[in-house]
């Protein structure tokens, strides 16, 4: 592995994805691979994160766990966690397991079982008002974590309570764990469903960090004291033709094959 | 109990701007003075209970001490894996309160009572779980616990008068309160229930058998060296609690028994059958278990008998007199 530092971009989210999974020889590629483009937007352009232990940070949660790896290189690439960290991914031993755990610098929630994250979420935006801070709450939840009642009760907490300060993101890859979306619990009308519970709603491409940046500032400027949630329609695994839309790679590691395969198809995508 | 309890917690937050208080739209004539004197720290979050321990988490990763209040069984069975994987696991100062612990919501039926609660937080390291005698003791844990730095569960009845003389109100983390020091036998109890067992004391005590009560209020972190110093001292124990038999204090106290290999039969009073629908107040649901003072104190005189410490004492005691 180079040893300069690399620029915290969705190539090279998608590259420590790819190269951690294959090392480690784990799955949940296509949900981390997911989320890379939003993931490079959180950290480049909206979280006002000075350093992971500044009480006044903004919070982000990555309430889908499963999809740790993404924010394991954003972590690394932030330089909160060192290389010789990061390479422990899936090690007897290591803190960088599946899922996030707290105990990891820039790691506010452990999280890994869905629909918790978003309760979580509220309450640190409530925290945040109370405490008069103009620091915001993010929460990255996936589409399949919908399925969960608690969600829909933190969204009608946050909404009662005009949390304006939390920032919803739905990773809308239109997949879960053992099919489709419209298949196994259907979301659809997805955008409706969270404005009928009163929330600020924008859709945009997942993938497009210009409209991910753009739609998250408008939340900003707003006057509207409701919360927001930003629908990100996005391709689980996206970036590697492969497996884009397959649902076997939310489980599936890669072969040696693949792996260099999709080493070649993210970097023709820079 | 939850009464005072809620009153000390006024007095606490008057000094301490971090103390709110979240209700899942429960605690009707008790939560009014906390509401009334900090509205702004107070909040009723809906017929919502995991989503009230989720926010619970994020607000004590800001710093709050959050207290959560709910009926037994919805403040600890609903939410529990939120209560796993957020408080107990960040170790957040989240305090949990179960309101009309055991079988004091006897006339509402199953899916009211507080009989497993323990059992499932106590296989949780890392959470402590409180369970006072009365209100007077209540109270004083309150006072001994609430800035704790992990999270607390409060196990409290509803009952804000009864009061048992010999506790005064003491309380201390990890230790065990002693009643009398009678040497026919042991009786382990924890909760409201205690009441019941000190009556039964008084029973028993009329027909010449002297009883040592151990009231458990502090479950985890137990009283291992109270437990040990009491148990010691006799061939048999009998715990009483308003719980399953399963997973409470009669499992706890069996397994510092078994664990240090003494030699003493542990007979656990309590529920042991899945409740089979037929209601009534919680004197009525204490005599279907044999959780009154005198179903308490037939059980000692019994148990007794089966253990020959009768015979030792050279006595004869009918147990219908």
């Amino acid at each position: 592995m180079e040893s300069e530092k690399k620029p915290l971009s969705s190539y090279w989210i998608r590259r420590i994805i790819l190269d951690q999974s294959k090392r480690a020889n784990i799955g949940h590629i296509g949900s981390a691979l997911s989320i890379a483009d939003i993931m490079a937007s959180l950290y480049s352009n909206i979280l006002n994160i000075f350093s992971p232990d500044d009480p006044d940070r903004d919070r982000f949660i990555l309430s889908k766990g499963h999809a740790a790896l993404a924010l394991y290189a954003v972590l690394y690439l932030k330089g909160w966690i060192s290389r010789e960290m990061l390479d422990t991914f899936c090690l007897d031993g290591t803190l960088l397991g599946v899922h996030p755990e707290h105990m990891i610098p820039g790691i506010d929630f452990s999280t890994g079982s869905l629909g918790m994250g978003l309760s979580f979420g509220a309450g640190a935006a409530l925290a945040a008002r109370l405490k008069r801070s103009s620091r915001r709450v993010f929460v990255l939840v996936s589409d399949g974590e919908c399925n969960e009642g608690s969600l829909w009760e933190a969204a009608m907490f946050a909404a009662h309570h005009r949390l304006n300060n939390l920032i919803a993101i739905v990773d809308y890859n239109e997949q879960q764990a053992l099919g489709y979306t419209k298949d196994v619990l259907n979301l659809s009308p997805l955008a409706c469903r969270w404005k009928s519970f009163g929330w600020n709603v924008r859709e945009v491409n997942g993938h497009d960090i210009e409209q991910i940046v753009g739609a998250i500032y408008s939340f900003r400027t707003n006057n509207d004291c409701s919360p927001c949630v930003l629908i990100a329609h996005t391709i689980c695994g996206k970036g590697v033709s492969y497996m884009e839309r397959q649902i076997k790679w939310h489980y599936w590691p890669m072969s040696d094959e693949e792996y260099n395969i999709a080493l070649i198809e993210i970097e023709k995508n820079i | 109990m939850r009464k005072a309890f809620i009153e000390t917690l006024v007095e606490l937050a008057l000094d301490d701007e971090r103390i709110l208080l979240l209700t899942a739209d429960l605690g009707f004539m008790t939560l009014e003075p906390f509401a009334e004197n900090f509205p702004k720290r107070f909040f009723n979050v809906g017929v919502a209970e995991q989503n009230m321990v989720g926010l619970a988490t994020g607000l004590a990763e800001a710093g709050y001490i959050p207290f959560i209040y709910s009926i037994t069984p919805f403040a600890v069975l609903r939410p529990y894996e939120f209560i796993r994987n957020g408080p107990i696991y960040h170790q957040f100062p989240v305090r949990i309160i179960g309101s009309g612990a055991g079988l004091e919501y006897g006339h509402d039926g199953i899916s009211h009572y507080g009989i497993d609660d323990i059992g499932v937080l106590r296989v949780q390291p890392g959470i402590t779980i409180i369970t006072p005698a009365d209100y007077k003791q209540a109270t004083a844990a309150l006072s001994a616990t609430w800035d704790l730095p992990g999270p607390v569960y409060y196990r409290l009845s509803k009952d804000d008068k009864s009061i048992i003389m010999e506790i005064n109100g003491h309380f201390e983390l990890g230790r065990a309160q002693i009643i009398d020091k009678g040497k026919d036998v042991l009786i382990i109890t924890m909760g409201n229930i205690a009441t019941e067992v000190v009556k039964a004391a008084e029973i028993l005590k009329t027909k010449g058998i002297f009883c040592t009560i151990m009231v458990i209020s502090c479950i985890s972190p137990p009283p291992i060296s109270d437990i040990l110093d009491n148990l010691k001292q006799f061939s048999f124990a009998i715990t009483v609690e308003a719980h399953y038999i399963v997973g409470g204090l009669g499992s706890l106290i069996s397994e510092v028994t078994a664990e240090h290999g003494l030699n003493c039969v542990i007979v656990r009073l309590g529920i042991k059958d899945r409740p089979n629908g037929f209601t009534g107040s919680q004197s009525y649901v204490y005599h279907l278990y044999g959780l009154t003072a005198e179903g308490i104190a037939e059980t000692a005189i019994r148990e007794m008998g089966k253990y020959n410490t009768l015979s030792i004492r050279g006595q004869s005691i009918d147990i219908d007199d």
